[in-house]
């Protein structure tokens, strides 16, 4: 099943798809949090968070990158902090290229779900007070449900953004083949090197089969949350 | 005496609006009657627990369910008050009998009983509804199905903002006898909001008239009814009486029936009545006309001899109308006539004059309140 693809391909296909979950999956609570924040929360400094929320969409992602780095890399204060306290380095390590991934995904998560937490009724959930249910379950049986479209959209979205991202990552925590080199840092690296073209190509394919995978997996899933809420 | 079902005494300021009502009724069914905008709705979501009022208190059957000044708040969903929207507000991702019994797992332990889905589906006739979701339902089931998921969670008082206002007529007309079989077997009492008095007539024992955020009037349907000096208020329902009758036998050749009312002997069309029925009937103000001498060669059916015994302001446009009421019997008819017909006629109080009646409404077939002949209310 590997000849078709060199170890250093699949190490680099593999540690993508980790990558990418990694990002999906940690983002996902926290995401849903700012989004909540942002869609029903009323307080000072909101325009401000939105800002900060939205900004590795509109930085370059090497500047992003640079940002981590400074922030999170072995002398950065936060890096420090994690590394003495929690014994977490996340700097040239697969997890540093997670995190890199996560910010740069963020935004387009919490964007998804903000925007289908907005389209949910308020008054079913002021019916469902009516009927008995205190704030945390009306949460849980009606608002989650209604806008677990939009979830699954942000995730999608922020794991493709995830399996694509590269000059974040490559500027955070290089291009380490085994450890950081991710499927875009490996066809960089193929392009540049002679004879590298038919590798290049070979992981190009695999790039596009997990993207369209992954857009069609979105698609049933919404399809199949739609129908179950089909609107009144 | 024991504590009424409703008393409640708020004042609350919505933007430039002020709620200020005062109200006490011991009735199954507490019409909150008035136009659109006067406040109704924003009382109701004071006793659901929707709107905190400024300052005042709500109390249900003796519970304080707000008290400013005391300090004391329960939350809506604490207070088993059970709410009909205008839009029945289904939770679309569920299925209606999910639906049915979302309030019965939130009913505390201490009361909760089994849940009577059985008993709910036959009242409301929603049976085969049950494995479909709210999206391939029709308008008047999905208010049945919002009705049955409000009396599941075992409310102590049911609030009914407009339920029937976003329905075509014909919807409405196949709701309306599953309320009245609410009214009359549930045992739950009712506030019913709406500005169509045909239904207030239809359904409640007590009527509040809503009026600006303030109750400018309140007590038994009957009495407000036919009050003529609510009649030219903007808003007001149309001056009519409200008749206690029972069906004393039938005209076959002709198709017709024959009422006792306290007013004296009527003629219906006789419909499905059958002999011995109590029923409600109603007669707008404007169905009613008055001549001095005993009608002949008229078509109407109906002819009531009585004396004047008030004559209202003029109201209408350019102060046209003039409302009356006409002691016929042991009742009073509301009558509305021009101010010329008045003046021509030369009707003063006493006037002994025959009322001629050319609409009687069937309201609904009247069965005594259990126990409780007579409703309770007032305003303070």
């Amino acid at each position: 099943m590997t000849d078709w693809l060199t170890p250093e391909e699949w190490s680099a296909v593999r540690l993508s798809l980790l990558v990418a979950t990694m990002a999906t999956l940690a983002s996902l609570p926290i995401g849903l949090a700012v989004a909540l924040l942002l869609a029903r929360g009323r307080f000072w400094g909101k325009t401000l968070l939105d800002a900060l929320v939205h900004l590795p969409l509109i930085l370059p992602p090497v500047v992003t990158g640079y940002l981590l780095l400074i922030g999170f890399g072995r002398r950065g204060p936060i890096g420090q902090l994690l590394h003495d306290g929690f014994g977490i380095t996340l700097s040239f390590r697969w997890t540093g290229a997670a995190l890199a991934c996560a910010v740069m995904g963020f935004p387009l998560m919490v964007r998804a779900m903000r925007l289908s937490i907005e389209a949910v009724d308020r008054r079913l959930e002021a019916a469902a007070g009516t009927l008995g249910a205190n704030t945390a379950w009306v949460f849980l049986v009606v608002t989650l449900p209604l806008c677990l479209p939009g979830i699954v959209a942000g995730m999608v979205l922020c794991f493709a953004k995830a399996m694509g991202e590269f000059g974040a990552t490559i500027t955070f925590v290089s291009n380490i083949p085994g450890e950081t080199q991710t499927l875009p840092s490996a066809i960089y690296t193929l392009t540049q090197v002679p004879g590298g073209e038919s590798g290049a190509m070979r992981l190009t394919l695999i790039s596009i089969a997990i993207s369209v995978a992954a857009l069609i997996l979105s698609e049933a899933l919404a399809r199949l949350v739609g129908r179950r809420i089909a609107t009144t | 005496m024991t504590a009424p079902i409703l008393d409640i005494a708020v004042s609350h300021r919505l933007g430039g609006f002020t709620l200020d009502a005062a109200l006490q009724s011991q009735s199954r069914v507490t019409a909150l009657f008035g136009p659109s905008g006067a406040g109704k709705s924003s009382l109701v979501n004071v006793i659901g627990g929707l709107i905190r009022p400024d300052a005042g208190h709500v109390r249900i059957e003796g519970e304080t369910l707000v008290d400013v000044e005391a300090g004391r708040f329960v939350r809506p969903h604490r207070r088993r008050i059970g709410y009909i929207f205008q839009e029945a507000r289904l939770f679309p991702h569920l299925t209606v009998r999910q639906n049915l019994l979302f309030g019965h797992w939130f009913v505390p332990r201490a009361v909760r009983r089994p849940a009577e889905l059985d008993k709910v589906l036959d009242l409301l006739g929603i049976g085969h509804l049950l494995r479909r979701r709210p999206g391939a339902l029709s308008g008047g089931e999905k208010q049945r199905v919002a009705i049955g998921r409000a009396l599941l969670a075992q409310p102590r008082l049911l609030l009914m903002d407009e339920p029937l206002a976003s329905l075509d007529e014909a919807r409405k007309a196949e709701i309306l006898p599953y309320l009245e079989r609410l009214r009359d077997e549930a045992g739950i009492p009712i506030v019913y909001v709406s500005h169509a008095m045909a239904e207030v007539a239809r359904l409640a024992n007590t009527v509040a008239l809503v009026e600006a955020g303030r109750i400018v009037a309140c007590g038994p349907t009957a009495d407000i009814l036919s009050r003529i000096d609510l009649a030219g208020r903007p808003g007001a329902p149309e001056a009519s009486t409200l008749l206690p009758a029972e069906v004393l036998g039938f005209d076959e050749p002709f198709g017709l029936a024959r009422l006792a009312t306290p007013a004296g002997e009527l003629l219906v069309g006789r419909g499905s009545l059958v002999a011995g029925q109590g029923l409600r009937v109603r007669i707008m103000a404007s169905d009613v006309m008055l001549s001095l001498a005993t009608p002949t060669g008229t078509s109407a059916l109906n002819a009531l001899p009585g004396t004047v015994a008030e004559i209202g302001e003029r109201t209408g446009a350019g102060g046209s109308a003039v409302h009356l009421r006409v002691a016929c019997g042991r009742q009073m008819l509301a009558v509305r006539l021009t101010a010329k017909s008045v003046s021509s006629l030369g009707l003063d109080l006493g006037t002994p004059v025959h009322a001629i009646i050319k609409g009687v409404s069937i309201e609904t077939p009247d069965r005594p309140p259990g126990g409780n002949a007579q409703p309770a209310s007032r305003c303070p």
